[in-house]
């Protein structure tokens, strides 16, 4: 009989137990914390009942990140954090620090290393993103490369406070949109404008006809014959380019160089302050793919973020502030025209109508 | 050793302050030499403006139905290296707290087996480990489960819940949101390894009503933590924060139902016309803390686009009193969650999610199928049409 005792294999183990990545603070403070500051867009700190403190040292990353970029923020934890740190939902690594002498010199570090430090306040907060072309089958659009552009263009919002509020940008390279990308205040998102090709003999053996039908939101897909064999035909006229079908189907491909680029979508938010939470509405229904650094779209978000700075009062979000000065006069400050594609057709449009004598004259 | 691909359009991508994910994946090429063709079949995209993987494909790992998404290239010839590129998803710490040793293993795991690169995290929320073959993924699988991490969800299962950093470092969390988290991902563990549902579901669990992980925007059931009882104001911070700006205009104007104003110097709140919105605690941290009475609201059916389009969560419970619940194991909550999943099973078709099937069927049908009484919280107002179908039972 073999000597060798066969490894055991794991398997359906479940979560971790967080409590083992928390620091001592943390733990000993553990829903005991009265109120935070934010000393600079970099940092802040948390303040427990006890008096005990912790600072957090917020750091930008792009989410797409290497095993050597793993070690930088390693070494920075083990020399300052007792090898705590965490990310955020925002895709930033945050620095959790007991002892206050350790906030400069970790930023130190992490600036000579390259890293941004920022991100708190009224800034632009880090990109939220989908994968693109590095990683997904369905995109429109890279994603890594547009938030790249608008990042390095939009840099010096991420690192000092300037703006009324705090503007979320985010991104998603189709209409499956993976994320919170719906509901920012800036809303880049991958859109296809041609319909589906269908290729009939692959679909005959990939895809099941009653579920490919269904995936469309507009029921253009219809039973047809091909070739005396059963297949599916779309109607053009109603098709809205979703990519849904192509999601259930391989074999009815919807990407097009020439066709494919992006939308530009504001107003929207998440939080429940002030006012509820809410869809980004459509700014600009298309701007060509223009790698690798998407001008067109780079000077669209420039261009709405200085109208935000210049009008908006202190404290208001982006749709809060185009819902005081009203949407004529947005796509006014913006030059951005407004199109046949802003009036929604689809489900629920028409509670989107001004049923109303109101109008800015 | 030189450059394997030449790419010009890329390298372009390496200029500016804003950190590079070009320059992470050449330092992901640098340890897994295999990510040399994801930089090349990268720059081919950026040429030719379409993305170059073919449609989906099966990767898994054996007893799993989900955890990992197959990606095979359009060009397994001129980039063997991406070939089979498959992702892994691995269930995060909540409130992704890690520290380095973890951190340190998972990444030589990624360069030893995988492409080197990792996300932190996906937009749901899992650890995500890019580029590796199907071959590969039973060693990642087990490496990784050695460090006491299992894989995360995908398809049409239960989706790996996530949750704000809560108690842990938020003074503003109204329950342990990392607790529930962990406790139903636990729970449901079969749900989100073995696909049965007719499309994804998803939980999030934030700790107020700022919502942090946007949970009522994109997760089908979402508790954002809220209270019952008074404000507690500190009238000497008011005092502070009255000398530093101007509380009138910045705080009190803006509140939604307009439920605080001054008597002489002193704060007052309408707390029973409060709607929990947390702008004055945001904006007077030292000054003004949620009540006692703390728990969450549910919101139920937010989703993107695809299908039927995009939803945010609706009221369905204002207030659940987690807190007490959870010293029962949530047997409250795991019961309403059990009586929508059967109705979803029952009802539901193929890829609808359940804030589209509550829209085809209606909010008071789904109410009856999961035991629950029609209440105003759950309306922006009473209906304004008059085709009421009155039912057999008003006799």
């Amino acid at each position: 009989m073999a000597e060798e005792v066969k490894k055991k294999r794991l398997t359906d183990i479940g979560p971790h137990d967080y409590n083992e990545y928390l620091s001592p603070v943390i733990k000993k403070n553990y829903g005991k914390w009265a109120y935070h500051e934010i000393l600079d867009p970099g940092t802040m700190v948390h303040v427990a009942e006890s008096g005990d403190k912790i600072y957090t040292v917020r750091m930008g990353s792009p989410r797409l990140v290497s095993g050597s970029f793993v070690r930088d923020i390693c070494d920075i934890a083990d020399k300052y954090c007792g090898g705590h740190l965490r990310f955020t939902t925002r895709n930033n690594v945050e620095f959790l620090i007991e002892d206050e002498k350790n906030v400069s010199p970790l930023k130190k570090d992490l600036e000579k290393m390259g890293y941004n430090v920022g991100g708190i306040g009224n800034i632009v907060a880090n990109i939220v993103h989908t994968q693109g072309w590095v990683h997904c089958h369905t995109s429109a659009s890279d994603a890594s490369g547009v938030v790249k552009s608008v990042m390095d263009e939009l840099y010096e919002y991420f690192i000092e406070d300037k703006l009324p509020s705090k503007v979320r940008i985010a991104f998603a390279c189709c209409l499956n949109m993976c994320g919170s990308v719906s509901s920012s205040d800036i809303a880049i998102v991958g859109t296809h404008r041609k319909p589906p090709r269908i290729d009939a003999e692959r679909l005959r053996n990939l895809c099941e006809i009653p579920s490919t039908i269904a995936a469309c939101p507009t029921n253009s897909i219809r039973p047809d014959t091909v070739d005396g064999k059963p297949g599916v035909k779309v109607n053009e006229e109603t098709c809205v380019f979703c990519g849904s079908c192509y999601t259930v189907c391989p074999a009815m491909p919807i990407a097009n160089a020439e066709n494919d680029g992006l939308s530009i979508w504001v107003g929207g938010k998440v939080s429940n302050a002030r006012t509820k939470p809410t869809f980004s509405k459509l700014a600009i229904p298309f701007i060509p793919n223009d790698p690798p650094r998407w001008p067109g779209v780079v000077n669209a978000v420039k261009t709405i973020l200085n109208e935000y700075k210049k009008g908006a009062e202190p404290g208001e979000r982006v749709g809060e502030w185009i819902d005081r000065i009203g949407w004529p006069r947005f796509f006014k400050l913006t030059g951005f025209p407004f199109t046949k594609y802003h009036i929604d057709d689809f489900r629920l449009a028409e509670t989107t109508m001004n049923y109303s004598s109101h109008a800015r004259l | 050793m030189g450059k394997k691909h030449q790419t010009p359009l890329l390298d372009e991508l390496k200029k500016g302050k804003w950190i590079s994910f070009v320059r992470e994946m050449e330092r992901a090429a640098e340890k897994s030499e295999r990510t040399e063709d994801l930089l090349g079949q990268v720059e081919e995209s950026y040429r030719d403006k379409v993305n170059h993987w073919k449609h989906g494909g099966m990767a898994g790992v054996r007893g799993y139905g989900a955890g990992m998404v197959g990606r095979f290239s359009e060009f397994p010839d001129k980039y063997p290296g991406i070939k089979e590129c498959h992702s892994m998803r691995i269930i995060p710490s909540a409130g992704f707290f890690y520290n380095t040793d973890f951190l340190r293993k998972l990444a030589d795991i990624s360069e030893k087996h995988a492409g080197g690169l990792l996300n932190f995290h996906g937009a749901t929320g899992n650890i995500q480990i890019l580029g590796m073959s199907q071959a590969e993924a039973e060693d990642v699988f087990q490496a990784v489960a050695e460090l006491g991490f299992d894989l995360g969800g995908s398809g049409s299962d239960l989706r790996t819940p996530s949750c704000c950093a809560g108690q842990a470092r938020c003074e503003f969390a109204n329950y342990d949101t990392m607790k529930i988290c962990r406790h139903l991902t636990e729970e449901y563990l079969d749900e989100l390894h073995r696909p049965a549902f007719n499309y994804k579901f998803k939980f999030k669990f934030s700790g107020c009503a700022n919502d942090c992980v946007a949970s009522a925007a994109r997760s089908d059931l979402a508790f954002i933590g809220t209270w019952k009882d008074k404000i507690k104001i500190n009238q000497e911070e008011v005092k502070n924060y009255k000398k530093k700006f101007d509380v009138q205009k910045y705080v009190l104007d803006k509140c939604p139902t307009k439920c605080m104003w001054f008597e002489g110097e002193n704060l007052v709140i309408d707390d029973e016309n409060c709607v929990k919105c947390m702008h004055c605690i945001n904006e007077l941290p030292k000054a003004l803390k949620a009540g006692d009475e703390r728990g969450c609201s549910i919101l139920i059916g937010a989703k993107a686009p695809l299908v039927t389009g995009p939803r945010m969560g609706m009221m369905l419970v204002p207030f659940y009193d987690v807190n007490e619940d959870a010293k029962n194991d949530y047997e409250w909550i795991k019961s309403l969650i059990s009586n929508m999943w059967e109705f979803w099973d029952e009802y539901g078709v193929s890829r609808e999610r359940i804030g589209e099937l509550i829209g085809r069927v209606g909010l008071n049908t789904f109410l009856e199928g999961i035991g629950l009484e029609p209440i105003p919280e759950m309306v922006e107002h009473p209906r304004s049409n008059p085709f009421i179908k009155f039912t057999e039972d008003e006799d």
